[in-house]
């Protein structure tokens, strides 16, 4: 016993010498067709915030779920105090003192907030519960770090800030060393952030170490003491933020080299199409707007970018501009009419179209065949229907000729199961569709996501066409690349607020992302050139 | 009074453990809509083995004692019949709702093959009375109305009905079981075994049902299985949500349907003050208006109740651990 006693002194010595408490050293994780982390080194120091930065798909999240055992690394090795470590699945990383925040708070919205925080370590006698001791423990905690939190609020009446307070207290109940927090601020309004931020500190300061995974530059620079790097897998470098800018850090993060692939000429912008006045769209009961005063114009002939990291209300706009959700306050006005409150298919009737973001939910029934998809906005036309019997030889005329112009592959032609089309040419499909329809209004959402190189190229070039021939294009998308190539005036959406509009001949990516990160913002009606 | 108390109980106890066997089960994520297959399997098992005892003379002094072990043996069968709804739910991911169809046709087709074999009738009648009802003039009069003539089974459920509320609300696998039906990915990541306790919560479910199927047909129909025990399943499936998946709710609402239940089989001879006038009687209301209060009532309650109603978030749902 004492033998044991000392053996745990000395190993303590040791590891109070060793500066890192975590290491991820070399990691390599590949999926088929794709390696999402390519030999990355990550090193979190005792007592210090750690930024892991990187875009969408630059393969954070699969990292994280290395450290949790969710993934095993074909390649390297992870360290605890210097000392190799398996973690098998997520109760391994926790026995080790891993806790993590999620971007999804996983907390039972029934229960009140002592029953969430004990939820699995539950103090008991005989499997009674004893939340006497453990609301103690809750309110000693909070004190010391400053979380104000009430144990005995149910968790779906208090603030998304208390929420992910009471997340952070789980972990702190089960005396976790290591604190990760997943893009923590995306939910939070602007002063829930601040406070977040003096909590972290108070963490550090505590001896808790924290990684801290995000992409908002503004909040790595105001918190953080190092900062990890990440891009399409790789691992680009960790720098110390005091000897850092948030340039260099956006450099890091995007990449220097942008490629102009699409040959275009210059927009001849034409009459008012679409014209948004100070839209507003509800978020979650409890939350702020998801899409506040959104104002903006499309003419024809033009294609208007709004850009911007996912889920910052480019999604709900979308949705509420369709009509596929309601909007709580403002106007649309299409080609001067006022189509706010207009069903979806007055909208489509009546000169819109619309690419979704999701084509396998709201671009395709998939279990119906090709054909089928091709006239689910029109099939109710004279032209495809007579008393309401289908004509479908008109149909499978339509198809065929939709499937001949727009070049859609797929085995039996017009009544292939569209489930069972490559996602390529189901996205043609959706744009064929969607461009054959007559329209003055064409709403693409990330159109090329997930496609290859030829099918990317092929939709840039219709959406192109389809400019020219005077249609307004509001376009989508996150990718920053696509935004340069296509655009012909950007918007930048953060958090549901259009920050700024650019020029895509005049201004550089870096700046577009210190827009895109929330770094800068422009006040309305001023237009950088 | 007495008289009115005892037919209450008589619907209301079937009702309240069934109830609360649906409640375990949707509590920790799976729709048990199979509670009137459960109910009709645990009785019938219940009848087989009185049946066995009385022809074999076993116990046949001792009626209480067989009543407790037909009701233990219908319990077992009960959470037996109930593991095939978990296995198509829990493992092989099955809409829940057509497993627990699946269920509801199953047992009283099965129940019936089996009678034909066993008794060459539509029906499995018992041998000899059953002599289940506890007689004891001796209490004092003001708990007379609550000890005499009363079934055994009637003190065994409301014991459980306290015990098992106090589970699921005052012990960790209570608190475990409920975050399971909320929201598993959040009891996946605090360690728990989400597979585990909607496992045990069915089980716990088809136990309660299995009972509950056997008091019924003992206390209202001589313990006669006939591979039906008159949509009391459902209904009890109505009383769960009417008492919004909650203990307290449940039992208020099984007694306010004993009573119109009752109140129904039995107004004709009701004379509530003893002063010899049959006041509902006297309405001169047809027969069936009484009838089918009840259920008018439960319908009319559930309208408007269930908007307030909250089921548990994740019930329903098949629960993927690789899905996070």
């Amino acid at each position: 016993m004492s033998e044991k006693m000392r053996k745990d002194e000395v190993a303590q010595a040791v590891n109070e010498e060793y500066p890192y408490i975590i290491e991820m050293c070399n990691i390599t994780k590949e999926f088929p067709g794709i390696i999402a982390n390519d030999d990355i080194t990550l090193q979190l120091k005792r007592g210090e915030i750690h930024a892991l930065l990187g875009e969408n798909g630059a393969g954070k999240s699969t990292l994280m779920s290395v450290l949790f055992g969710l993934y095993q690394p074909e390649h390297g090795e992870i360290r605890k105090n210097g000392e190799v470590v398996t973690i098998k699945d997520p109760n391994d990383a926790n026995a080790l003192g891993i806790g993590m925040v999620h971007q999804h708070f996983k907390l039972v919205d029934v229960f009140t907030v002592l029953d969430n925080i004990i939820l699995g370590v539950e103090p008991n006698t005989a499997g009674f519960l004893r939340k006497k001791q453990a609301r103690e423990k809750v309110l000693r905690l909070s004190d010391t770090y400053g979380l104000n939190v009430d144990p005995d609020a149910i968790v779906e009446d208090i603030t998304v800030g208390m929420q992910q307070r009471t997340e952070i207290l789980k972990m702190l109940y089960r005396d976790n060393e290591i604190l990760i927090f997943d893009e923590p601020t995306a939910v939070l309004t602007p002063q829930e952030i601040d406070e977040l931020m003096s909590v972290m500190r108070g963490l550090a300061s505590e001896g808790k170490s924290i990684l801290f995974i995000t992409h908002k530059l503004n909040e790595i620079m105001a918190v953080a003491d190092r900062c990890t790097v990440l891009r399409k897998g790789k691992y680009i470098g960790t720098v110390n933020i005091a000897e850092t800018t948030k340039e260099e850090l956006s450099n890091m993060m995007v990449g220097r080299d942008v490629k102009f692939v699409v040959d275009k000429e210059d927009a001849k912008a034409g009459e008012l199409v679409l014209e948004i006045e100070k839209m507003c769209v509800k978020g979650g009961a409890g939350k702020k707007d998801s899409v506040h005063d959104v104002s903006l114009s499309v003419r024809e002939g033009e294609i208007v970018c709004i850009a911007g990291i996912d889920g910052n209300g480019q999604t709900e706009f979308v949705h509420a501009l369709t009509g596929l959700t309601k909007v709580e306050s403002g106007a649309i006005r299409l080609l001067g009419e006022d189509i706010t409150n207009k069903s979806i298919r007055y909208r489509n009737t009546h000169g819109m179209s619309h690419i979704p973001e999701d084509r396998h939910k709201h671009g395709l029934v998939l279990d119906y065949s090709l054909e089928q998809n091709m006239v689910l906005q029109r099939y109710f036309e004279p032209t495809f229907q007579k008393n309401g019997f289908i004509r479908f030889d008109a149909v499978r005329d339509y198809a065929n000729d939709l499937i001949d112009r727009f070049d859609v592959r797929s085995g039996q032609g017009a009544v292939t199961t569209s489930r069972s089309m490559s996602g390529g040419n189901q996205q043609k499909a959706i744009v064929a569709r969607e461009m054959d329809r007559s329209h003055k209004l064409l709403v693409a959402v990330q159109p090329t996501r997930g496609l290859d190189v030829g099918a990317i190229e092929y939709i840039h070039k219709q959406i192109v066409n389809s400019r020219d021939n005077g249609t307004a294009v509001l376009l989508v998308s996150l990718e920053l690349e696509e935004v340069m190539s296509l655009s012909d005036r950007i918007l930048v959406m953060y958090e549901g607020e259009i920050v700024g509009e650019l020029n895509p001949k005049t201004v550089t990516v870096q700046e577009l992302g210190l827009y895109m990160a929330g770094a800068k913002r422009q006040q309305r009606g001023e237009v950088t050139e | 009074m007495t008289f009115l108390i005892q037919q209450t109980l008589i619907y209301t106890i079937p009702l309240m453990i069934v109830a609360l066997a649906g409640v375990f089960a949707e509590r920790s994520g799976i729709i048990n809509i199979a509670l009137d297959g459960m109910m009709i399997f645990g009785s019938f098992m219940g009848a087989l083995s009185v049946h066995f005892m009385q022809n074999n003379n076993i116990l046949i002094d001792k009626p209480q004692v067989m009543f407790i072990i037909a009701m233990a043996i219908a319990a077992i069968f009960g959470a037996l019949f109930s593991l095939l709804l978990s296995f198509s739910a829990i493992n092989l991911k099955a809409d829940q709702t057509i497993g627990g169809t699946a269920l509801n046709m199953l047992a009283p087709a099965a129940t019936l093959l089996i009678v034909k074999i066993v008794s060459m009738q539509d029906r499995l009648a018992m041998p000899k009375p059953l002599n289940f009802v506890v007689f004891n003039p001796d209490i004092g009069n003001a708990f007379k109305p609550f000890f005499d003539k009363m079934f055994i089974s009637t003190y065994i459920v409301i014991a459980l009905f306290i015990i098992l509320s106090i589970l699921l609300y005052k012990t960790k696998y209570g608190l475990r079981l409920r975050a399971c039906g909320e929201h598993p990915q959040a009891a996946d990541s605090v360690g728990i075994n989400v597979y585990k306790m909607r496992y045990l919560g069915t089980t716990i479910s088809g136990a309660l049902a299995g009972m509950g199927g056997y008091i019924y047909i003992a206390t209202t129909a001589s313990g006669t299985a006939e591979g039906t025990v008159a949509g009391m399943g459902f209904l009890a499936l109505a009383i769960m949500i009417f008492g919004n998946w909650k203990p307290i709710g449940i039992a208020l609402g099984s007694l306010l349907f004993g009573l119109l239940k009752c109140i129904g089989a039995t107004y004709a001879s009701l004379d509530i003050n003893g002063d010899g006038v049959f006041f509902l009687k006297d309405l001169g209301l047809p027969i069936y208006f009484y009838n089918i209060i009840p259920y008018v009532v439960v319908l009319l309650i559930l309208a408007f109740a269930s908007g307030k109603s909250r089921a548990p978030k994740a019930e329903g749902i098949p629960y993927d651990k690789g899905q996070r």
